[in-house]
């Protein structure tokens, strides 16, 4: 009597790799970096009516060092950034950026001196999101693309070679070009 | 109202009110800098009342004299009335008395008037910026000062 017979349909091989990204994909923690008013957006995202916990995002967790994607939502002003990028800094790899909204994308409306023009500026963004609040169903496309990003194992924020590469996987705060 | 308002002010003051005008019911009175806080405890302390600052503000007029002005909005809960002083400094010496020992809550309305155009209150308390970095060397507001900033004035984290 074999493996497959006493198992049946029920064994499924898989690469070990493909097997954690799965998880991964499916319990993505957001930080919550509510800075304006598409913070509001962000919340109806988790809420009931939009529901992300249909997608396994549904655990805002306010300690950095809980979390998997931060989520930018709002205007970022030179003073904030630094706080963001330390709020970044504090988050265990592999981690990804969603730059939610026209402010955080770009600076926006607000062509003026105090506000960074673009995260990526100081951040390493994995998606941007377009609206001005983006609709609450527009931030959880940008979740179900992540979703693929995190399945082919690609973070712009960590290694990209996000298993089996320990030593380099330990925290850095290079990021690579 | 206002007229009552006035002539009290310039029975008690005289000299020191620069100039008024009153436009759609709305009282100014342009007061010397050196009497400011005179004429504020007496608004506040004295019949009328005057016991909010709704705000205090600064103004760049851009002009080579008495460039800077330094706006209070007051009001008085008992009489239900408003009126709005104002205040000039000059370019050179942008030097204005504080109005904290009056009212307390002109303690943020000066450190941000101070963080936006340079104008100094003397006497206060705690004058820092209050939404600039501390580091910050230029006053935002003033009319100089260019829409998207002085370059390499603020630094981002490294990426």
């Amino acid at each position: 009597m074999g493996l497959e017979q006493a198992l049946g349909d029920s064994l499924m091989l898989t690469k070990i790799e493909d097997a954690v990204n799965w998880c991964r994909k499916n319990s993505l923690f957001p930080m919550p970096m509510g800075i304006s008013c598409c913070a509001i957006e962000m919340m109806a995202f988790a809420g009931p009516r939009f529901d992300s916990s249909r997608f396994g995002s549904e655990v805002f967790r306010f300690s950095p060092r809980q979390a998997d994607v931060m989520i930018v939502a709002g205007t970022t002003t030179y003073k904030m950034a630094k706080v963001v990028r330390k709020i970044y800094d504090q988050m265990p790899d592999p981690k990804w950026v969603i730059a939610m909204g026209a402010c955080t994308s770009s600076g926006g409306m607000y062509r003026t001196y105090s506000v960074v023009q673009g995260i990526d500026l100081f951040l390493p963004v994995d998606l941007y999101v377009a609206g001005c609040p983006p609709r609450p169903d527009n931030l959880l496309n940008a979740l179900m693309i992540l979703q693929k990003k995190v399945q082919r194992g690609e973070s712009r924020g960590s290694s990209t070679a996000l298993i089996g590469d320990f030593p380099h996987h330990h925290r850095s705060p290079s990021i690579p070009e | 109202m206002n007229q009552i308002v006035l002539q009290k002010l310039k029975a008690q003051f005289g000299d020191a009110l620069l100039e008024s005008h009153e436009f759609r019911g709305e009282l100014t009175v342009v007061v010397a800098a050196d009497r400011i806080v005179e004429v504020c405890r007496f608004l506040k302390t004295g019949e009328f009342r005057y016991d909010l600052l709704a705000d205090l503000c600064g103004l760049d007029m851009y002009t080579p004299v008495k460039r800077f002005c330094v706006v209070y909005n007051l009001y008085s809960f008992q009489h239900r009335h408003r009126l709005r002083l104002k205040v000039f400094a000059e370019e050179s010496h942008p030097h204005v008395p504080t109005v904290t020992m009056v009212w307390a809550t002109a303690n943020w309305h000066e450190r941000e008037t101070y963080d936006m155009f340079g104008i100094l209150f003397d006497g206060h308390p705690d004058l820092r910026r209050i939404y600039m970095p501390d580091d910050f060397e230029h006053y935002p507001l003033r009319k100089d000062f260019p829409l998207m900033g002085i370059p390499g004035s603020l630094q981002l984290p490294k990426k």
